[in-house]
């Protein structure tokens, strides 16, 4: 009994880790590996052209975007948005007018407010998905997602829903391959941010507005002394680390600094675009003490200088190096990349590219027992299934609610932290019978992607659960092939998979590639 | 082979002469299971200051001009409890059991740790060793192993997509989704789906456990909630979206299937750092479907609620002192609910020190006098029965930690 269960796991790790019995992976899988890591895994051809140009080739490319063409097709959907491409301003603007005819309760009225919202989240959604899936910037989309989530806010909270888009565009987007502080300041002054930790609020103890109208719900806001949320975050969260050695005075000594800083809350006619405004008279004029330096009182420059001594401190460049690390390489990050890649952070002053470029180079990256050994998150399981079978996305509401049914719904972690990327995290058996389900749905054209089957605002939800109740049996697009299927992953397909596959029906055989094991990681 | 027919075996070989027919499996593990906890966590720090509000401190009122809750009598006061402490009027559901002395508050409490991170305190809290990060399983999981009997899948269950830390760990446990897909037929059981996938994850040393735990839970969910759907039927009216409805499906479902013993679910949305409200407003918002989830989830038991302990936890509190924003931040000692049939309830436990500036931790929050390890370690004895060591492995230290009341 005992020799029988050593044989089946010696077996299995054949099957599984082919390149660690070898002890090299080959130039096919080492392609694999790149696009599994800097890309949401291949499409159909990815494979071949990686290999083709090589993958130093293909990382070097992927580090540089700006010289990647964004297809005719992807640029065409995303010019046709109209809240996602609109400025923060005008968003709000129509956010804020139609939740303010709270006074009309008729069922019109309610249905074209849920219907604004929708439509915002919606857009805001396809601008994310559409590149993920699309765009052959997959490093750059890789990174989005990555600090979106390492600077999270909520898509669920208040005005942060007509705020997203820009958020993502303006503050996240235009920084993921360059300096940290330039990211850090961006998403600091952000009025997404501003909102969501509550720092646009945050004045100094003696300061005496009376009371304010805020125009979302017509709630009174009372502003009136000092406000902590954002400032812990930015040390715990966005720089230092939990472990980077603040205490709870540093907190609320950074939090004074902060005050002030806010956004304009006039800005809500159209036209005038919503702007971080510095607002002296709300700013703690005192002298703080913070992580051991004396402050004198000058203006917004404290919170600047906290910025940079933030975004340049040892305890900042190992947190963001572990959490790449772990990104990219291995849910426990081998300490010595870690080491390197903070060295590399603190000698380019945060240059984030420069990080990744040591990151991509590295041993432990190369090493081919880390081929296959991350847990695809929900977001990645279900972006890699899209493009290795290709299949449409103008209908991006399924793929919402698969989302927020595996437990990661997209812009809507409640929490500062962000999602997890690790297995620890997302492994679980429930998951894992709705990713078969996800999986076979999508295999067997039953997920309407390529046209919406219901109006209004409803998100998809209620689409995926009839899916999932195997009730709603029509099938809305062609089934996908198992033989491109195969070609397209070929590596990452183990011998057992194809065997089971190929001892079931056609029908069943894509479902069972993207439902198999060998998909679930990368 | 399935892991039940491999236990049956197992019995059948081990010399004890037991009929291993169904009828009697089901009786020997409904014994083992017989007594229920549930664990429902409050995530983002629940302002336990006005849960269980200490009107008759002066400070209270003082401290917290905008967001205090009113005396008992006015004009959104709070429910009286004992002359001292009231309970937030959103939590009028709850009077009831108060009144039946069938819930207890111990206030006062949470942990040693003094982070006032959420996540690191939320982590401490479901592992039960605070400060120590290394901890791999949740103590909940510990507890699942020290419990006598057969453990099934559906032994301790979560509710939501991901598993939780506090049930991560060896010993196994499922996890259901929210709401009613949680129990519905999935595509793996069409037997020739099923049978393909069962043969891909066969074996396969990373996601084989996964897939056979969620087969069997799903099996036994199924099994129960036909039944639950009956019932509904029966009762009429749809249930509400939300924790009421979630903590209905539980109780449902526990009455359906013995075997359930352990239930874990978290909600969301406590982090108040700006216009909580007092008597309304988002607080209120938050603690109203919570008061009437327990209160259903209560009645819905049945008899079995007298096997059962409840207990609402949150990784710490907030301020004393209201912020500038009719808010508060985050702060250390916090206020633990415990319900059950067997509750000394009625009751507000803890060693309370009062909120003058000298008694509070830090001259800000609340001081932590209870360890919430102590309490937990409470009803893992005297309702669970675990013994002197069992306990050391669920709550690790050198001594057992006892609280010094007794509430059960």
């Amino acid at each position: 009994m005992n020799q029988i269960i050593c044989f089946c796991i010696s077996l299995s790790a054949l099957f599984f880790f082919p390149a660690a019995v070898a002890g090299e992976a080959t130039t096919e899988q080492e392609a694999m590996h790149v696009l599994n890591r800097l890309a949401y895994g291949p499409r159909p051809g990815d494979l071949e052209r990686v290999m083709q140009m090589g993958t130093d080739r293909y990382i070097e490319q992927q580090l540089h975007p700006e010289n990647l063409a964004l297809p005719d097709s992807l640029q065409k959907k995303l010019s046709g948005l109209n809240y996602a491409n609109q400025k923060a301003g005008d968003v709000l603007f129509e956010y804020r007018k139609i939740l303010g005819q709270t006074k009309d309760e008729s069922e019109q009225a309610q249905k074209e407010r849920r219907e604004l919202i929708g439509k915002i989240v919606e857009e805001t959604s396809e601008a994310r998905l559409w590149r993920a899936i699309e765009s052959p910037r997959q490093l750059e989309e890789i990174m989005v997602d990555f600090w979106f989530n390492h600077f999270n806010v909520f898509i669920g909270k208040g005005i942060d829903r007509a705020l997203i888009a820009s958020y993502e565009r303006d503050a996240i987007r235009p920084y993921v391959f360059g300096n940290f502080r330039d990211l850090l300041a961006a998403t600091a002054k952000h009025p997404a941010m501003l909102f969501y930790l509550d720092n646009w609020l945050s004045t100094s103890a003696d300061y005496q507005p009376g009371l304010k109208r805020f125009g979302n719900q017509g709630a009174k806001q009372k502003s009136n002394g000092l406000n902590e949320n954002y400032a812990r975050e930015l040390m715990e969260l966005h720089t230092l680390g939990v472990d980077g050695g603040y205490t709870q005075k540093d907190v609320t000594e950074l939090a004074r600094m902060l005050t002030g800083w806010t956004f304009d809350q006039k800005a809500n006619r159209q036209g005038r675009d919503l702007q971080f405004v510095f607002d002296n008279s709300r700013h703690d004029q005192g002298t703080k003490q913070w992580l051991g330096k004396t402050i004198p009182p000058n203006g917004k420059a404290e919170g600047e200088f906290a910025l940079t001594i933030l975004a340049m401190h040892p305890a900042t460049a190992r947190h963001l190096s572990y959490k790449l690390a772990q990104y990219f390489v291995h849910d426990q990050p081998p300490s010595s990349l870690v080491e390197q890649l903070s060295n590399r952070y603190l000698s380019t002053n945060g240059n984030i590219r420069a990080v990744l470029q040591t990151l991509f180079a590295s041993e432990e990256f190369r090493n081919a027992d880390v081929i296959g050994a991350k847990y695809k998150t929900p977001y990645r399981f279900i972006i890699s299934a899209m493009r290795a079978s290709e299949a449409p996305d103008d209908n991006i509401r399924p793929l919402l609610g698969s989302m927020a049914q595996l437990g990661m719904p997209l812009f809507g972690s409640q929490t500062p932290d962000g999602y997890k990327y690790t297995e620890q995290a997302w492994l679980n058996p429930d998951a894992l019978s709705r990713r078969i389900n996800f999986a076979t749905a999508l295999a067997t054209g039953r997920l309407p992607l390529n046209q919406q089957i219901e109006s209004g605002e409803k998100m998809g939800k209620m689409q995926v659960e009839k899916q999932a109740n195997n009730n709603d049996k029509r099938q809305f697009m062609p089934t996908v092939k198992s033989e491109a299927l195969l070609t397209t992953l070929s590596p990452m397909i183990s011998a057992k998979t194809r065997q089971v596959v190929e001892n079931n029906p056609e029908a069943l055989r894509a479902a069972l590639i993207l439902g198999s094991p060998d998909f679930m990681q990368h | 082979m399935k892991r039940r027919n491999f236990l049956s075996s197992m019995l059948a070989g081990s010399g004890l002469l037991l009929p291993v027919s169904p009828h009697i499996w089901a009786a020997t593990a409904e014994q083992a299971t017989q007594k229920k906890l549930i664990v429902i966590m409050l995530r983002g720090a629940v302002d336990g200051l006005n849960v269980v509000a200490p009107y008759g401190d002066s400070e209270y009122a003082h401290l917290r001009p905008t967001i205090a809750l009113g005396k008992p009598g006015q004009e959104n006061g709070v429910i009286d409890l004992d002359g001292y402490f009231g309970l937030h009027p959103a939590l009028a559901d709850l009077q009831t059991l108060w009144n039946e002395k069938k819930i207890a508050f111990i206030h006062s409490s949470g942990s040693p740790d003094t982070t006032r991170s959420h996540f690191d305190a939320q982590d401490y809290m479901e592992s039960a060793t605070p400060g120590k990060k290394s901890t791999q399983d949740g103590w909940m999981n510990r507890v699942l192993a020290g419990l006598p009997g057969v453990s099934t899948p559906t032994r301790a269950i979560s509710i939501g997509a991901v598993m939780p830390r506090i049930l991560s760990g060896p010993a196994i446990a499922s996890n259901i989704a929210s709401g009613a897909a949680g129990t519905k037929a999935n595509v793996l059981d069409k037997p020739q789906i099923g049978n393909a996938f069962e043969q891909l994850y066969q074996g396969n040393q990373k996601y084989a456990k996964s897939y056979d735990d969620a087969r069997e839970a799903h099996q036994e969910m199924m099994t129960a909630s036909m039944q639950n759907e009956q019932q509904v039927a029966n009762g009429g009216a749809p249930l509400p979206n939300g924790f009421p409805d979630d903590s209905s499906r539980v109780a449902t479902l526990m009455r359906n299937d013995p075997r359930i013993q352990m239930v874990f679910m978290a909600l969301g949305g406590w982090d108040t750092h700006a216009n909580q409200g007092s008597a309304k407003g988002q607080l209120a918002n938050r603690l109203a479907p919570l008061g009437l989830g327990l209160a259903n989830l209560s009645q819905r038991l049945g008899p079995m609620f007298d096997d059962t302990s409840i207990v609402v936890m949150s990784e710490f509190g907030r301020t004393v002192k209201q912020n500038g924003n009719g808010g508060t931040d985050h702060g250390h000692g916090n206020v633990m609910w415990v319900l059950g049939g067997k509750v000394s309830g009625g009751k507000v436990y803890g060693d309370w020190r009062g909120l003058q500036s000298d008694q509070l931790y830090e001259g800000r929050d609340l001081a932590v006098t209870t360890d919430f390890r102590s309490v937990l370690s409470q009803i893992c004895e005297r309702h669970l029965g675990l013994n002197d060591q069992q306990l050391l492995k669920v709550f690790p230290g050198q001594t057992r930690l006892q609280a010094g009341f007794r509430f059960i």
